[in-house]
């Protein structure tokens, strides 16, 4: 039964994820990548860290890919329809890449990777019922110092973004130039 | 009856592949940010798959930190897209070459 499961999330992340690269308009990018995160997600439940899976969805579905659509919205682009010329560069990184993998992995993963999972665990404590429980009282012990650099890490994101984005005082609207043309002299 | 730590493997490794395709041969750069969050999500299935097998809550942690970094990725490269297409009204990254060789 695990196996079906494992099978249904695993199909459907690869084609999803393979539509993110292969369709042209990026919208439809993003909607395929929202497919993807909620079928990542149900694999996080699958591997019984719930409150991962919930966060995914809050934060992966629910802003950022609203983030991403947002600019797509207001950018306006024409869809491209030429992948660009480095796609020779790509197939020669990565085919190697995957082959590579592939015979890494079907040799480990009849004799050991296959081992029963008591056997690597290192005798720690099992991940407790309550998943959010447990996760909250790791990241406020032994993860104390990183979460606050995480925090840290996002003030600066949130100034460097304003900064970014923001329009000069005095700076003339850009995005119809034609509007004032008196006003490039 | 459990999946073994192979499959997992697998799964992001495919997926993550797909992510470096996708950086290296689309031409829109939101579509390459996709890409990027793809890789992201690569790692995050690695990280909780391992948890998983190791019982140990440190991987689901470190998802945590890769989701902030996620964030705080899309936040500033979005900025700069909306940037980049003010000054110069095209988001192709085959227009903005400066600092390529």
């Amino acid at each position: 039964m695990s196996h079906l499961f494992f099978g249904y999330f695993a199909v459907m992340i690869v084609a999803t994820s393979i539509l993110v690269v292969a369709l042209k308009n990026p919208v439809y990018s993003a909607l395929s990548l929202l497919v993807m995160f909620f079928h990542v997600a149900g694999l996080f439940v699958t591997l019984h860290a719930e409150f991962l899976a919930a966060v995914q969805i809050i934060v992966y579905a629910g802003a950022i890919l609203v983030l991403y659509l947002f600019v797509v919205m207001i950018l306006n682009v024409k869809q491209d329809d030429r992948y660009h010329s480095q796609w020779r560069i790509a197939g020669f990184v990565c085919v190697p890449l995957l082959i590579e993998a592939m015979v890494l992995l079907s040799g480990g993963a009849g004799s050991r990777a296959t081992g029963t999972r008591a056997a690597h665990a290192p005798s720690a404590e099992a991940i407790a019922p309550d998943n959010t429980l447990a996760i909250g009282q790791t990241l406020f012990s032994t993860y104390l110092f990183p979460f606050e650099v995480a925090s840290l890490v996002l003030l600066v994101a949130m100034i460097g973004a304003i900064v970014l984005a923001k329009r000069e005082i005095g700076e003339p609207d850009s995005a119809s130039p034609m509007v004032h043309p008196k006003g490039a002299e | 009856m459990t999946i073994p730590i192979s499959y997992y493997l697998i799964l992001s490794g495919v997926v993550f592949l797909t992510g470096i395709v996708g950086v290296l041969i689309r031409r829109n750069i939101i579509a390459i940010l996709l890409s990027v969050e793809l890789m992201l999500n690569a790692t995050n299935i690695n990280f909780v798959a391992f948890s998983d097998y190791f019982r140990d809550l440190g991987g689901q942690v470190f998802v945590f930190f890769a989701l902030t970094v996620a964030a705080a990725e899309v936040a500033v490269g979005l900025a700069i897209i909306i940037a980049l297409h003010r000054s110069r009204s095209s988001i192709n990254i085959e227009e903005f070459n400066l600092l390529k060789w």
